[in-house]
């Protein structure tokens, strides 16, 4: 078996399976409202079905590759060096990580607007009414192309995030793939049962835990990649450092919001 | 095609919405990788400074971004 889970620490499989969720949970949100809103206003057939193929080919381009990634023994990969893949993979994860932790912040300090899924549903709907009102009637090219689009918009993000999270360690796939499946059925389950934009959904608190998550996950690939220290004890399992750069992160986040927030308001006293 | 070249400007911008910002975390990484465990005083320091440089750099970012966009404002 190249996957192996033995030597893997429960830290890194949970950590990698509930950013993945969150980060997910956030794209798929985006897409249902749009899905919705074209669906309110163009109705549901042609609406569905453009949402049903862009999973169905997202589905077969994951399926051809996904397998042929999991079974790559990237330890034994001679081509690559394992801390290769490591740094590569934590910097990415890091650019992500450290970018939605960083706009989380600013939001927090009101900075930047928060961002509303009940106004971005009201434009796409208002849009949606002005276009090719003379199609709605029988089979909506335009309905079908912009739910289409939008899922496998924001599902090609979906699956870069699995990607980079999966490619962090061998075994760390599957972990990243189900958090990821488990936002889009718990997403498709809300927008079904609902049939609203989940406006409820704390968007900027999802960015600022999963900007904390993934800074703390690409922190410690990248000093793994490179061979550097923690300061924990040498009895301790490595993934203890995760824990610490997560509240590390964390404290920094919490402090930082209100700073920006303060100097903003120097600032404009001043001007 | 126009999808495709969506799709690519959105992958692009997981990773990027502010260049200098990326730019920074980039260095930081190499030097870390490259400097940090040739000049760590041990060798359990050099991940906190990993840490600390791109804790920096993310309060940099921050605090600038919020110098400019008071600016922005109180200049209407």
């Amino acid at each position: 078996m190249i996957i192996g889970w033995g030597h893997l620490e429960a830290t890194r499989l949970g950590t990698t399976l509930v950013a993945s969720f969150l980060a997910s949970l956030v794209e798929c949100v985006e897409a249902l409202t749009v899905v919705l809103a074209v669906g309110s206003v163009r109705g549901w057939r042609s609406v569905l079905a453009g949402a049903a193929a862009a999973l169905a080919l997202l589905a077969a381009v994951v399926g051809v590759l996904g397998p042929a990634l999991a079974r790559i023994p990237l330890r034994r990969l001679a081509l690559v060096p394992f801390h290769v893949v490591q740094l590569v993979a934590g910097g990415l994860i890091l650019l992500f990580g450290l970018r939605w932790l960083r706009k989380a912040i600013l939001r927090s300090a009101g900075l930047v607007p928060l961002h509303d899924e009940r106004a971005a549903f009201a434009k796409k709907a208002a849009a949606m009414r002005e276009a090719n009102a003379g199609s709605i009637s029988g089979w909506d090219k335009f309905a079908f192309s912009a739910a289409f689009n939008v899922t496998m918009l924001e599902g090609t993000e979906v699956v870069f995030i699995v990607l980079a999270f999966g490619a962090g360690g061998a075994g760390l796939l599957l972990p990243a793939s189900l958090g990821a499946v488990a936002a889009l059925l718990v997403v498709a389950g809300l927008g079904l049962a609902l049939h609203r934009p989940l406006a409820r959904v704390p968007e900027n608190t999802l960015k600022f835990l999963v900007g904390v998550l993934l800074s703390a996950l690409g922190t410690f690939w990248v000093g793994e990649g490179a061979g550097l220290g923690w300061p924990i004890p040498a009895s301790a399992s490595p993934d203890l450092a995760i824990l610490l750069l997560i509240a590390a992160y964390l404290a920094l986040a919490v402090c930082l919001a209100p700073i920006c927030r303060l100097q903003a308001r120097v600032v404009a006293e001043e001007s | 095609m126009r999808w495709i070249k969506s799709i690519a400007r959105e992958v692009w911008g997981l990773f990027v919405d502010d260049g200098s910002f990326a730019a920074a975390i980039l260095v930081w990484i190499l030097l870390a990788v490259v400097v940090l465990p040739r000049v760590a005083p041990a060798a359990r320091c050099d991940g906190p400074a990993l840490f600390a440089g791109l804790a920096l750099i993310l309060i940099e970012s921050a605090l600038r971004f919020s110098r400019r966009s008071a600016k922005c404002r109180a200049s209407g």
